[in-house]
């Protein structure tokens, strides 16, 4: 079954959308605001040779903005029966009328709406073909690589290779009406080994390595993911803690990344308006070191974040976030924009189900210069973080602690396994403290780094 | 059927409704599903309205409301599933998503379907009115006497933030053994967030609970919108004071409810049966060995009446229950789901969850407790010399191939020569499951079930849960402070 997304199926999807705009002003409404979303899904999970899991199937929902009086309400539906959606429309022109008003919630000014759309070659039809069989023999070969590696891999959590592919259609009562389609793909190959060094407490360590991009042909093989999910795996045999200190911390892009997204939840305008991050007020100044350049680009051809428009029908555009450690702007909406006096950005982001709000689209952190090994050779001593877990981020106050797991460092290179610990330091002094980025940028995901180190933080472990 | 439920927020498959769904076009859809010759399939339809209410500056500004409608067919054969889902109940719809469920089997006799009949179901969570039907101005007036309150509890209290979500979810669930079983659940959820600010300095805190209630929920003691809005500013102000929590092993002690996220991390999740059938659990093989302190039991309890993760049935059809996972320090059971049960030869312990119709069922929790032990809770803080007072969390994680979780506390308190002192900011502790459970050497008379604010997440799929622990008090475990 193919699942491919023509060009005329987002044209249909706008005129859907352009139709609900229409229903919801004979209803009342003074404007509107719908997105569509038409999407399907090839999910297929195999587990020591055998298939786990095919899932199949297409989905399609309507999201409303509708405003009466200088009040809002949002609602969504996946029941499209025009009956239902008629009277679904009438109820929610007369739930909007139980909000209070709000200046600051109307539509975009007219001269701000996209007019032109960027063509950022965001599908692929090759994806939209892939079929079940097809993924089932991809994750074969991949578990089966892992399962060869190393005779310690003796178990398997599984090779998982799904897709998406759907096409995005918004319109609103401002004048924008616009769609895009798209395509994503990934492959995850999960391994498993017995780590018997605690006889008291045998304990199994999991491992994966990955492979995503919206177009088949960038996929990286099957059999070298399964590889390198078990080198990495096996590597963790034998994980112990450390003693607590304060030592230098890099940090892989795996986990990475997860802190450069820190960076857009205390600089965004939805946070700065409602004053629930330490960033407030800090445009203009040093929020990081030199080092630091962080961009938001969603313009970048084929990236998995790139969009041709905004949640607010506004154009997308590259915004610079930080750059050499000054905080340069934060990522705006519409409505956060008006709350704090501004112009958008056009960050705005929409799921079905809700209002606008300042996303990223691709979050890059600015590459350095030299590899991975010569950063951990310069490091000497400290702790290279490939996992982190938990939630341990207060964006008011900027409190950072994590669970960690990774490996020690010592003469500069990589010695054992390291794991039951946490990794702790106040997130301003964190992205003050970065003082070495180096080359090696992973672009697969829509937010980005290459491994950086911070000089020091606070490691917890064993005592003494 | 348990809630009387009016005809607007009645399922269209319901009997009467205009896509109604008898045992007839079931059994058609199932034998279509098994077709290709699938061992066992089910059917799980699924309705459900939501709406949301949200008060930011004093204002409610928005207000929300979504309706979500589906099917989800699932088709076995041996440990491997096929499922598919369509969200249009045109009859065409239905049996196209039962043959691509049905394609995971190739070949073998088509197994028949079992003529359905409905399975006998308690109700847990009885609601005269689910609050969907209550005034909406009503809710507003909840959000407002929560910001008022939180408010005038001090000048410093600069940002009040509530929100109240309401949902009620209709499932009608046909398994091809035969069963049949229909449920109305009702869930709400309460929030207060507040920011407190002074000579510079800001600092958050937050309340909130609900469960399977209607708006009695708030006639209850202490959880009336306003104390939510007291209790929200007081956390926010405690940790205006907090200073650099400590790093290293040191003794803790939980306080009693929501601790038990602890629980559900620890323990919780790597006794979940589908783990331990593929052996990725660090659980595996451990039924019958001692896992933790003599003094834990812990149980699984899908029962407990109006709380968040109580459930009258499974969403494989199998009634949910109580049902005990370490007794005394002993691992006697996993937590099931239909295929984990049939793995390992015993019946369903009503486990079988999922997120909606568009997800099979995995096994999940439902509530988890740790049952009550002889101390008293003053007892167990002024046994502790120097150590951490974990009092509020903002959630956890573990890895369930090694057992390392963390677990993030947004309120504690430093204990110095057996009393409470300094708030600290916020941390993390992490430990290793079994390692920690066997580190339990105090265990307080003051069992408490959380108020119903938490939710699970396990691959992608998000379920509510409650659960519930005494005072605990854990000899050695990582704090993960700043403070070497």
């Amino acid at each position: 079954m193919s699942a491919s997304v023509s060009d005329s199926i987002v044209a249909e999807l706008v005129d859907v959308a352009k139709n609900v705009v229409r229903m919801c002003e004979r209803a009342g409404a003074d404007a509107a605001e719908v997105l569509v979303r038409d999407g399907s899904e090839l999910t297929v999970k195999i587990r020591m040779g055998q298939p786990e899991l095919v899932q199949e199937a297409g989905s399609r929902a309507v999201g409303l903005r509708v405003f009466k009086d200088g009040r809002r309400a949002v609602t969504y539906t996946s029941d499209l029966r025009s009956r239902s959606l008629e009277s679904f429309v009438a109820e929610s022109v007369a739930l909007a009328a139980l909000a209070e008003p709000d200046e600051h919630g109307r539509l975009p000014d007219p001269d701000e709406l996209a007019r032109e759309l960027p063509e950022l070659d965001l599908y692929d039809d090759a994806v939209a073909r892939v079929d079940a069989a097809w993924a089932m023999k991809q994750c074969i070969a991949g578990e089966k690589a892992a399962l060869g590696f190393d005779k310690r891999v003796t178990n398997s959590e599984g090779a998982t290779w799904s897709r998406t592919v759907g096409a995005t259609a918004f319109a609103t009562s401002g004048g924008f009406a616009g769609g895009y389609r798209g395509s994503y793909a990934s492959f995850y190959v999960e391994p498993l080994c017995d780590d018997p060094t605690d006889p008291a407490n045998p304990k199994k360590r999991n491992g994966y390595w990955w492979t995503a991009d919206r177009f088949l042909e960038r996929l990286d093989d099957p059999e070298a993911i399964g590889t390198e999910a078990a080198r990495r795996t096996v590597a963790t045999l034998g994980s112990k803690k450390i003693a607590t200190q304060e030592c230098p911390v890099v940090f892989d892009p795996e986990v990475g990344r997860s802190i450069v997204g820190t960076v857009f939840s205390v600089a965004n305008g939805s946070a700065f308006w409602r004053k629930s991050t330490y960033m407030l007020d800090r445009e203009g100044t040093e929020v990081a070191s030199k080092l630091v350049t962080i961009v938001d680009d969603p313009l970048i051809p084929r990236a998995p974040g790139s969009r041709p428009f905004d949640g607010d029908g506004l154009p997308t555009r590259k915004n610079m976030l930080v750059k050499d450690g000054v905080l340069q702007t934060v990522l705006c909406d519409v409505y956060s924009a008006r709350k704090l006096g501004r112009k958008s950005t056009g960050s705005a982001g929409r799921g079905v189900g809700g209002n606008p709000g300042p996303t990223t689209s691709n979050l890059i952190l600015s590459a350095g210069t030299g590899t991975r090994a010569e950063l951990l050779k310069d490091t000497g001593r400290g702790l290279y973080v490939t996992s982190m877990m938990g939630f341990g981020f207060n964006p008011v106050t900027g409190d950072f602690s994590r669970g960690a797991q990774g490996f020690w460092i010592e003469d500069g290179e990589l010695t054992f396994p390291v794991s039951e610990i946490t990794v702790s330091c106040n997130f301003d002094e964190l992205l003050k403290r970065i003082d070495r980025i180096a080359g090696d940028l992973d672009m697969r995901s829509s937010t980005a780094c290459a491994t950086f180190r911070v000089s020091h933080m606070t490691v917890a472990g064993t005592s003494g | 059927m348990p809630t009387t439920v009016p005809p607007e927020l009645t399922a269209p498959f319901a009997p009467g409704g205009e896509a109604s769904i008898d045992a007839t076009i079931a059994q058609r859809l199932i034998s279509i599903a098994l077709e290709s010759g699938g061992d066992a399939a089910d059917l799980y339809f699924e309705f459900r309205v939501t709406a949301d209410y949200a008060l930011q500056e004093e204002q409610v500004k928005t207000v929300g409301r979504g309706v979500t409608l589906g099917l989800g067919v699932r088709v076995t054969k041996g440990d491997a599933t096929g499922y598919a889902y369509t969200e249009d109940l045109a009859w065409e719809k239905m049996a196209h998503a039962a043959r691509i469920a049905g394609q995971i089997a190739s070949g073998g006799g088509a197994a028949q379907p079992v003529a359905a009949h409905p399975v006998a179901l308690p109700d847990f969570y009885p609601v005269a009115r689910p609050s969907l039907l209550a005034a909406p101005t009503d809710k507003l007036e909840l959000l407002r006497a929560a910001d008022r309150a939180a408010r005038a509890y001090d000048p410093r209290i600069v940002k009040v933030e509530a929100s109240f979500v309401e949902q009620i979810k209709e499932i009608l669930v046909f398994t091809s053994d035969g069963k049949m079983a229909r449920d109305v659940l009702p869930l709400m959820r309460f929030g207060v967030s507040a920011v407190a600010e002074q000579g510079g300095k800001r600092q958050s805190g937050s309340s909130g609970g609900g469960g399977r209630y209607g708006l009695d929920y708030f006639a209850q003691a202490e959880k009336d919108a306003a104390a939510h809005g007291r209790e929200a500013a007081r956390v926010a102000l405690a940790m205006l004071d907090a200073r650099e929590a400590p790093a290293g092993e040191m003794t803790v002690v939980l306080g009693p409810g929501d601790s038990g996220i602890l629980l559900h991390e620890a323990v919780g999740h790597g006794l979940e049966a589908d783990f331990n059938r593929k052996e990725t659990s660090n659980y595996s093989g451990q039924i019958g060995k001692p896992v933790a302190s003599p003094l834990c039991t812990v149980v699984d309890d899908g029962t407990i009446g109006s709380s968040r993760g109580s459930i009258n049935v499974d969403d494989e059809g199998n009634p949910g229950r109580r049902n005990v996972l370490i007794e005394n320090g002993i691992l006697v059971g996993y937590m099931h789901d239909r295929l984990s049960a049939k793995h390992y030869g015993i019946s369903p312990s009503g486990n079988g969850r999922r997120e909606s119709f568009r997800s099979m069922p995995l096994p999940r929790m439902t509530n988890t407790l740790l049952l009550a032990g002889p101390h008293s809770h003053d007892e167990i803080v002024g046994s502790v010399k120097r150590g951490v007072y974990a009092k509020r969390f903002s959630g956890g994680q573990v890895n369930i191939s090694n057992g390392d979780f963390v677990f993030s506390l947004t309120e504690s308190y430093l204990i110095e020569d057996g009393k409470l002192t300094a708030p600290l900011k916020g941390v993390n502790l992490i430990g290793n499951g079994p390692e920690v459970l066997r580190k339990v050497d105090m265990l307080g008379n003051d069992y408490q079930l959380s108020d119903g604010i938490w939710t699970c997440g396990k691959d992608g799929q998000s379920v509510p849960v409650g659960v519930g622990t005494p005072s605990v008090r854990i000899a050695s475990i990582t704090v993960g402070g700043t403070q070497a």
